[in-house]
Protein backbone atom coordinates (compact mmCIF):
# COMPACT_ATOMS: atom_id res chain seq x y z
CA UNK A 1 0.00 0.00 0.00
CA UNK A 2 2.95 2.24 1.22
CA UNK A 3 4.63 1.35 -2.20
CA UNK A 4 1.42 2.62 -5.07
CA UNK A 5 1.56 6.28 -2.46
CA UNK A 6 5.07 5.78 -3.23
CA UNK A 7 4.78 5.34 -6.87
CA UNK A 8 1.65 8.36 -7.17
CA UNK A 9 4.17 10.61 -5.21
CA UNK A 10 6.66 10.26 -7.74
CA UNK A 11 4.63 11.07 -10.94
CA UNK A 12 3.19 13.72 -9.34
CA UNK A 13 6.40 14.86 -9.42
CA UNK A 14 8.09 13.97 -13.03
CA UNK A 15 6.45 17.52 -13.88
CA UNK A 16 7.92 19.54 -11.33
CA UNK A 17 11.21 17.75 -11.75
CA UNK A 18 10.58 19.38 -15.61
CA UNK A 19 9.66 22.51 -14.84
CA UNK A 20 12.91 22.99 -12.65
CA UNK A 21 14.68 21.67 -15.23
CA UNK A 22 13.69 24.25 -17.87
CA UNK A 23 13.78 26.82 -15.32
CA UNK A 24 17.84 25.95 -14.49
CA UNK A 25 18.99 25.05 -17.79
CA UNK A 26 16.53 27.59 -19.49
CA UNK A 27 17.75 30.21 -17.45
CA UNK A 28 21.94 29.45 -17.97
CA UNK A 29 21.06 28.96 -21.66
CA UNK A 30 19.41 32.38 -21.64
CA UNK A 31 21.98 34.28 -20.00
CA UNK A 32 24.52 32.85 -22.51
CA UNK A 33 22.57 33.51 -25.66
CA UNK A 34 22.30 37.29 -24.65
CA UNK A 35 26.14 37.40 -23.76
CA UNK A 36 26.69 35.87 -27.82
CA UNK A 37 24.28 38.43 -28.82
CA UNK A 38 26.18 41.14 -27.34
CA UNK A 39 29.00 40.61 -28.89
CA UNK A 40 28.00 40.11 -31.89
CA UNK A 41 26.14 43.05 -31.72
CA UNK A 42 29.26 45.11 -31.53
CA UNK A 43 30.64 43.43 -34.74
CA UNK A 44 27.82 44.74 -36.74
CA UNK A 45 27.56 48.28 -35.36
CA UNK A 46 29.78 49.36 -38.02
CA UNK A 47 27.11 48.05 -40.55
CA UNK A 48 24.57 50.23 -41.52
CA UNK A 49 21.10 48.83 -40.72
CA UNK A 50 18.30 51.18 -41.31
CA UNK A 51 14.28 50.87 -41.55
CA UNK A 52 13.86 53.36 -44.62
CA UNK A 53 12.27 52.47 -47.21
CA UNK A 54 14.75 54.94 -49.57
CA UNK A 55 18.08 55.22 -50.17
CA UNK A 56 19.70 58.06 -47.78
CA UNK A 57 21.06 60.94 -49.55
CA UNK A 58 24.04 60.40 -51.03
CA UNK A 59 24.55 56.85 -51.02
CA UNK A 60 25.09 55.32 -54.57
CA UNK A 61 24.48 51.54 -55.18
CA UNK A 62 26.76 49.37 -57.17
CA UNK A 63 24.30 46.18 -56.47
CA UNK A 64 21.70 44.57 -54.52
CA UNK A 65 19.77 41.64 -53.38
CA UNK A 66 17.78 40.22 -50.51
CA UNK A 67 18.97 39.39 -46.59
CA UNK A 68 16.87 37.14 -44.48
CA UNK A 69 17.17 36.10 -40.90
CA UNK A 70 14.92 33.84 -39.02
CA UNK A 71 14.60 32.20 -35.53
CA UNK A 72 12.25 30.01 -34.32
CA UNK A 73 12.18 30.55 -30.34
CA UNK A 74 10.21 28.54 -27.51
CA UNK A 75 9.69 28.93 -23.95
CA UNK A 76 11.23 26.49 -21.51
CA UNK A 77 8.78 24.79 -18.93
CA UNK A 78 9.12 26.93 -15.90
CA UNK A 79 8.02 30.04 -18.07
CA UNK A 80 4.79 27.98 -19.50
CA UNK A 81 3.88 27.57 -16.03
CA UNK A 82 4.50 31.28 -14.71
CA UNK A 83 2.45 32.36 -18.13
CA UNK A 84 -0.41 29.69 -17.10
CA UNK A 85 -0.32 31.30 -13.74
CA UNK A 86 0.03 34.76 -14.79
CA UNK A 87 -3.05 34.81 -17.28
CA UNK A 88 -5.31 33.80 -14.31
CA UNK A 89 -4.87 37.70 -13.07
CA UNK A 90 -3.74 39.17 -16.20
CA UNK A 91 -1.00 42.02 -16.49
CA UNK A 92 2.86 41.70 -17.55
CA UNK A 93 4.65 38.41 -18.18
CA UNK A 94 8.12 39.97 -17.56
CA UNK A 95 9.15 35.86 -18.41
CA UNK A 96 8.77 36.15 -21.72
CA UNK A 97 9.84 39.62 -22.78
CA UNK A 98 13.50 38.22 -22.77
CA UNK A 99 12.89 35.37 -24.75
CA UNK A 100 11.14 37.60 -27.59
CA UNK A 101 13.99 40.54 -27.28
CA UNK A 102 16.60 37.80 -27.98
CA UNK A 103 15.07 35.81 -30.37
CA UNK A 104 14.38 39.29 -32.20
CA UNK A 105 17.65 40.56 -32.14
CA UNK A 106 19.06 36.58 -33.52
CA UNK A 107 16.86 37.12 -36.35
CA UNK A 108 18.41 40.28 -37.20
CA UNK A 109 22.22 39.35 -36.62
CA UNK A 110 21.41 36.79 -38.62
CA UNK A 111 20.06 38.85 -41.30
CA UNK A 112 23.24 41.09 -40.78
CA UNK A 113 25.13 38.02 -40.86
CA UNK A 114 23.78 36.91 -44.29
CA UNK A 115 24.45 40.26 -45.61
CA UNK A 116 27.66 39.92 -45.28
CA UNK A 117 28.48 36.51 -46.42
CA UNK A 118 26.89 38.30 -50.02
CA UNK A 119 29.30 40.83 -49.17
CA UNK A 120 27.18 43.44 -49.09
CA UNK A 121 27.79 46.54 -46.90
CA UNK A 122 24.68 47.81 -45.90
CA UNK A 123 21.48 47.25 -45.43
CA UNK A 124 17.76 49.31 -46.15
CA UNK A 125 14.33 48.90 -45.29
CA UNK A 126 14.70 46.29 -42.62
CA UNK A 127 11.43 44.78 -41.27
CA UNK A 128 10.62 42.43 -38.57
CA UNK A 129 7.86 39.78 -38.80
CA UNK A 130 6.54 37.33 -35.96
CA UNK A 131 4.84 34.31 -36.79
CA UNK A 132 3.35 32.00 -34.25
CA UNK A 133 3.49 28.06 -35.16
CA UNK A 134 1.55 25.59 -34.47
CA UNK A 135 0.02 25.79 -30.77
CA UNK A 136 -2.51 23.24 -31.03
CA UNK A 137 -0.02 20.49 -32.26
CA UNK A 138 -0.36 16.89 -30.62
CA UNK A 139 3.52 17.21 -28.87
CA UNK A 140 2.43 20.67 -27.63
CA UNK A 141 5.41 22.49 -29.28
CA UNK A 142 4.63 26.26 -29.49
CA UNK A 143 6.94 28.16 -31.24
CA UNK A 144 7.37 31.55 -32.20
CA UNK A 145 9.39 32.61 -35.51
CA UNK A 146 11.28 35.58 -35.83
CA UNK A 147 12.34 37.03 -39.28
CA UNK A 148 14.24 39.52 -39.95
CA UNK A 149 14.63 40.94 -43.78
CA UNK A 150 15.80 43.95 -45.44
CA UNK A 151 17.52 45.16 -48.91
CA UNK A 152 21.36 45.03 -48.43
CA UNK A 153 23.30 46.98 -50.93
CA UNK A 154 27.17 47.18 -51.90
CA UNK A 155 27.90 51.14 -52.02
CA UNK A 156 29.89 52.47 -55.68
CA UNK A 157 32.73 53.96 -54.83
CA UNK A 158 33.66 55.01 -58.48
CA UNK A 159 32.16 58.54 -57.51
CA UNK A 160 32.06 59.37 -53.99
CA UNK A 161 33.70 57.04 -50.83
CA UNK A 162 31.04 55.52 -49.21
CA UNK A 163 29.29 56.67 -46.69
CA UNK A 164 30.01 55.44 -43.46
CA UNK A 165 28.07 55.54 -40.17
CA UNK A 166 29.87 58.89 -39.07
CA UNK A 167 29.30 60.44 -42.41
CA UNK A 168 25.83 59.58 -42.28
CA UNK A 169 25.16 60.87 -38.47
CA UNK A 170 26.95 64.27 -39.69
CA UNK A 171 24.01 64.06 -43.01
CA UNK A 172 21.36 63.91 -40.68
CA UNK A 173 22.35 66.65 -38.63
CA UNK A 174 22.85 68.94 -40.90
CA UNK A 175 19.48 68.37 -42.76
CA UNK B 1 19.96 32.51 -49.08
CA UNK B 2 20.92 31.39 -52.63
CA UNK B 3 21.64 33.72 -55.39
CA UNK B 4 19.14 34.54 -58.02
CA UNK B 5 19.79 35.84 -61.42
CA UNK B 6 16.55 37.52 -60.65
CA UNK B 7 17.11 40.83 -58.89
CA UNK B 8 15.20 40.74 -55.62
CA UNK B 9 14.29 43.99 -52.89
CA UNK B 10 11.83 44.55 -50.23
CA UNK B 11 12.20 48.35 -51.39
CA UNK B 12 10.08 49.71 -54.08
CA UNK B 13 13.03 49.93 -56.08
CA UNK B 14 15.53 48.16 -57.05
CA UNK B 15 18.65 50.83 -55.75
CA UNK B 16 20.06 52.90 -57.69
CA UNK B 17 17.77 51.47 -60.78
CA UNK B 18 15.31 52.58 -62.56
CA UNK B 19 12.06 50.55 -63.39
CA UNK B 20 11.17 49.98 -66.79
CA UNK B 21 8.32 47.61 -67.33
CA UNK B 22 5.71 46.02 -64.86
CA UNK B 23 4.93 42.54 -64.94
CA UNK B 24 2.23 42.34 -62.04
CA UNK B 25 2.09 40.50 -59.07
CA UNK B 26 4.41 37.00 -58.80
CA UNK B 27 4.05 34.75 -55.76
CA UNK B 28 5.38 31.49 -54.71
CA UNK B 29 4.77 29.29 -51.48
CA UNK B 30 5.22 26.05 -50.33
CA UNK B 31 3.74 24.20 -47.47
CA UNK B 32 5.79 22.04 -44.81
CA UNK B 33 5.11 19.74 -41.81
CA UNK B 34 7.87 19.01 -39.51
CA UNK B 35 8.89 15.38 -39.59
CA UNK B 36 8.65 13.46 -36.21
CA UNK B 37 12.02 13.22 -35.74
CA UNK B 38 12.54 16.49 -35.71
CA UNK B 39 9.36 16.76 -33.32
CA UNK B 40 11.02 14.68 -31.06
CA UNK B 41 13.86 16.77 -30.44
CA UNK B 42 12.01 19.65 -30.59
CA UNK B 43 9.98 18.29 -27.75
CA UNK B 44 13.30 17.79 -25.66
CA UNK B 45 14.30 21.31 -26.55
CA UNK B 46 11.03 22.60 -25.34
CA UNK B 47 11.45 21.57 -21.98
CA UNK B 48 14.71 24.50 -21.37
CA UNK B 49 13.10 26.68 -24.24
CA UNK B 50 15.15 28.65 -26.57
CA UNK B 51 15.61 28.17 -29.86
CA UNK B 52 14.30 24.99 -32.09
CA UNK B 53 17.03 24.89 -34.62
CA UNK B 54 15.25 21.73 -36.52
CA UNK B 55 12.55 24.39 -36.86
CA UNK B 56 14.56 27.17 -38.02
CA UNK B 57 16.43 25.09 -40.46
CA UNK B 58 13.16 23.43 -42.00
CA UNK B 59 11.60 27.22 -42.28
CA UNK B 60 14.54 28.63 -43.99
CA UNK B 61 14.65 25.82 -46.50
CA UNK B 62 10.81 26.39 -46.56
CA UNK B 63 11.18 30.20 -47.50
CA UNK B 64 14.44 29.52 -49.89
CA UNK B 65 11.97 27.14 -52.26
CA UNK B 66 9.04 30.12 -52.18
CA UNK B 67 11.39 32.27 -53.41
CA UNK B 68 13.02 30.32 -55.59
CA UNK B 69 9.26 29.57 -56.93
CA UNK B 70 8.27 33.45 -56.92
CA UNK B 71 11.35 33.79 -59.02
CA UNK B 72 10.84 30.97 -61.57
CA UNK B 73 7.63 32.75 -62.41
CA UNK B 74 8.87 36.14 -62.65
CA UNK B 75 11.48 34.56 -64.65
CA UNK B 76 8.39 32.98 -67.17
CA UNK B 77 7.42 36.09 -67.57
CA UNK B 78 10.07 38.14 -68.62
CA UNK B 79 11.21 39.83 -65.73
CA UNK B 80 14.43 40.77 -64.51
CA UNK B 81 13.85 42.13 -60.87
CA UNK B 82 11.25 41.53 -58.16
CA UNK B 83 10.67 44.50 -56.01
CA UNK B 84 8.34 45.16 -52.63
CA UNK B 85 9.15 41.09 -51.86
CA UNK B 86 6.76 40.15 -48.69
CA UNK B 87 7.08 36.98 -46.90
CA UNK B 88 3.77 35.77 -45.03
CA UNK B 89 3.70 32.43 -42.45
CA UNK B 90 0.47 31.06 -41.95
CA UNK B 91 -0.55 27.63 -40.10
CA UNK B 92 -2.80 26.32 -42.41
CA UNK B 93 -2.95 22.60 -40.46
CA UNK B 94 -1.73 20.85 -37.45
CA UNK B 95 1.87 20.80 -37.62
CA UNK B 96 2.05 22.46 -41.00
CA UNK B 97 3.06 25.81 -41.81
CA UNK B 98 2.72 27.63 -45.35
CA UNK B 99 5.74 30.00 -46.43
CA UNK B 100 4.48 32.56 -48.88
CA UNK B 101 6.80 34.85 -50.58
CA UNK B 102 5.53 37.41 -53.17
CA UNK B 103 6.31 40.94 -55.13
CA UNK B 104 5.67 42.87 -58.14
CA UNK B 105 7.76 41.28 -60.98
CA UNK B 106 9.44 44.12 -62.82
CA UNK B 107 12.61 44.94 -65.70
CA UNK B 108 14.89 47.27 -64.54
CA UNK B 109 18.05 49.31 -66.47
Amino acid sequence: MDDILYLQLLIALIPLFFVLVGFIVGSLLETRHFESIREREAVYRTLPTLTFETLPEGWRVQSSGLACGSVVVSMDYFKRLLTGLRSLVGGRIRALEPLLDRGRREAVLRMQENAVQMGFEAIINVRLETAQLDTTGRSGVAGVEMLAYGTAIRFDRSHAPAPGRESNAVHAESA
Amino acid sequence: MFAPDILLSNTEAIPGKRIVEFFGVVSGSTVRAKHLGRDIMAGLKNIVGGELKGYTELLNEAREQALERMVAQARSVGANAVVNVRFSTSSVAQGAAELFAYGTAVRVE
